[in-house]
């Protein structure tokens, strides 16, 4: 039986023996098409066998690992003919390594102790707010550890940044709203109340809602990934060392940027909204003054701030949610993206959530 | 200096614009040899190195890998090195284990229990057998580099080219890593150049050296480190026998 490839060998008997001899490169590259048929062919051989490598022109560390992998599995016994001087160094290095039961999986601590379980990670959030909180009440002792150009940095980044994102987003949704809600509203001959509809929609759950959606893709990913890279940096370390609180210098003045930006963008999904409302319906012959006084009457003061209390609540929410993500960041250039698509995720669901929360509130109030 | 030599370095060099990093570089690397390039900080080093790998291409003169040319003939090039970079630069979303088998997937057809039984073996022969389940992050910068030479021998190429092995390890770990080289190369005959400025490794590694300077741009010296400490360039001087230069000196 002979196999014909770039690395070769052949099965043959003499005497009792079976002799497996191989020839060619015994390397890497060229040993995978008889791996597997001369694994077979020695598991089947019964008795002494007798491995030939004086046909063989190389041995490299593969062609090695495969001769000691026919040794370790026939355990009837090996002869060995024809290796020469420097593979069978190769051979006596290697075989102590081949011999280890190394096959049984040795999973990490990642896999067995050091995982926190959900109860665990939870508190650890209830931890990081309580830090947060603690922090704030001693700002004014950690003062010199707030730097203004970074607030103002992060503060153009979440909010300047985003207005073309919010405008176009706002006017877009406004759009669609008014022409999902005026094609059923027609059939009744209350087209005009589209506008009422849409604005107290707007200004109450779709502004705030929709800036909170903004701030959390941009702004909450961007605070993990930039501290995450910190952590993996060990800069959060080094600054720890110094005695510097990290929460103090670099949470806190996202937080309140993002507190404070998140007002402005729910105003501009707000305005620009009516803006793509009003065009629908003037688009489809009802007069601009009609819609505006449609709006005055439908929505009041009360509705706006509302909206913009939310929106400042939503921002807190996102970016102690952001910024936790990141400095929970683990090692290694996949934590930082972890911490990103969780900082996304945790951002969202928390904006959701407190916005079921704040439906039940209002409603309880008669706001 | 012959075509049957591992390497071949003829008048390299590299420039950023108009400043001229170094120049007129020329060796030769023997097979079977271990090769250190040296000398102090920013003189060009590992930029040398990256030009033997074909990752920059020399702005002058001419480099052969095993008969190759690094800019027209990179792809044969590659697949004759392997290359242990500074920091290790394994995946870190892979285990150890599966940063072995890595390349031996990407170029061999050989069956997946092969490739782990390959890849286990060269995880042995650096000693990091047990911690092929572990990922970089998990563990220390001296087990790092050693799956990093693991990696690099994965495919046996007959070169392997290494960026300052012993870098930021403690002593006995550096002295660990140099004896794995010297291990290395007894057990697979391969060919080794050794980027470093560790002096200890140097002497206990090196075959043959050559030692670049940033204020002569290019190289100063070449031969087997212990005839070095005795050479007439007194930076040469300085830098073996770790005193300050008499007269000029690295920048």
């Amino acid at each position: 039986m002979v196999y014909v490839s770039t690395a070769r060998f052949e099965i043959r008997n003499e005497g009792n023996a079976t002799i497996v001899a191989f020839a060619g490169p015994l390397t890497a590259t060229s040993l995978a098409p008889i791996w597997a048929r001369a694994r077979e062919a020695a598991e089947k051989t019964v008795g002494q066998l007798t491995i030939d490598t004086s046909g063989a022109t190389r041995i490299d560390t593969s062609g090695a690992v495969l001769l000691l992998t026919l040794e370790r599995d026939h355990p009837d016994g090996v002869v060995w003919r024809g290796v020469a001087e420097q593979p069978k160094e190769l051979l006596a290095r290697l075989r102590p390594a081949l011999q280890d039961d190394t096959r049984a999986p040795q999973f990490s601590a990642r896999y067995t102790g050091s995982r926190t379980s959900a109860w665990q990670d939870f508190l650890n959030r209830i931890a990081f707010f309580g830090q947060i909180v603690l922090a704030i009440i001693g700002l004014r002792e950690r003062l010199r550890f707030l730097r203004g150009s970074d607030f103002f940095r992060i503060t153009e980044r979440a909010g300047a940044q985003a207005v073309p994102l919010v405008v176009m987003l706002g006017f877009l949704i406004g759009m669609i709203l008014a022409f999902q809600s005026i094609i059923p509203m027609r059939q009744f001959g209350a087209s005009i109340y589209v506008a009422a509809l849409v604005s107290l929609a707007l200004f109450r759950e779709l502004g705030p809602l929709m800036a909170g959606v903004i701030l959390a893709g941009r702004t909450g990913s961007a605070f993990a990934a930039e501290l995450g890279t910190m952590v993996v940096n060990e800069e959060i370390a080094a600054l720890t060392t110094m005695g510097i609180d990290a929460e103090t210098m670099l949470v806190i003045p996202r937080i309140a940027a993002a507190m404070m930006v998140m007002p402005a963008l729910a105003v501009g999904i707000d305005v620009t909204g009516l803006l793509g409302m009003a065009v629908v319906m003037i688009i489809l012959g009802i007069p601009p003054l009609a819609i505006l006084d449609q709006v005055r009457r439908a929505t009041d003061p009360q509705d706006v701030l509302l909206g913009l209390f939310k929106a400042v609540v939503f921002g807190a929410a996102i970016g102690i949610i952001g910024c936790r993500a990141g400095l929970a960041a683990g090692t290694g250039s996949r934590a930082v993206g972890e911490a990103a698509t969780s900082a996304v995720v945790g951002g969202i669901v928390a904006t959701i959530v407190l916005d079921g929360l704040f439906a039940v509130i209002t409603y309880r109030l008669g706001l | 200096m012959n075509m049957n030599d591992a390497i071949i370095v003829d008048g390299a060099g590299q420039a950023f614009g108009d400043e001229v990093i170094f120049q007129n570089v020329s060796f030769y690397v023997r097979t079977g040899e271990i090769f250190v390039i040296l000398g102090a900080s920013g003189c060009g080093k590992s930029t040398l190195l990256k030009q033997m790998i074909g990752l920059s291409p020399p702005a002058f003169g001419r480099i052969m890998v095993a008969g190759h040319d690094v800019v027209t003939e990179v792809d044969s090039v590659r697949r004759v090195i392997g290359v242990m970079f500074q920091s290790g630069a394994l995946l870190g979303s892979m285990t150890l284990l599966e940063n072995i088998m890595l390349p031996l997937m990407m170029f061999t057809d050989l069956p997946s229990d092969a490739r782990a039984d390959i890849a286990r073996v060269k995880l042995a022969l650096v000693g990091l057998v047990d911690a092929q389940h572990l990922r970089p992050s998990e563990i220390s910068g001296g087990m790092v580099k050693r799956a990093a030479i693991a990696r690099a021998l994965a495919l046996d190429p007959p070169i392997l080219l290494l960026d300052e092995p012993s870098a930021g390890l403690d002593p006995v770990t550096g002295a660990g890593l140099d004896k794995l080289i010297l291990d290395l190369r007894g057990a697979l005959g391969c060919t080794f150049v050794v980027v470093t400025h560790e002096l200890a490794s140097v002497f206990t590694i090196a075959d043959r050296c050559v030692m670049l300077d940033r204020s002569a741009r290019g190289m100063i010296s070449i031969g087997a480190p212990e005839s070095m400490k005795r050479d007439s360039n007194p930076v040469v001087r300085a830098f073996f026998n770790r005193e300050l230069p008499t007269s000029g000196g690295p920048s």
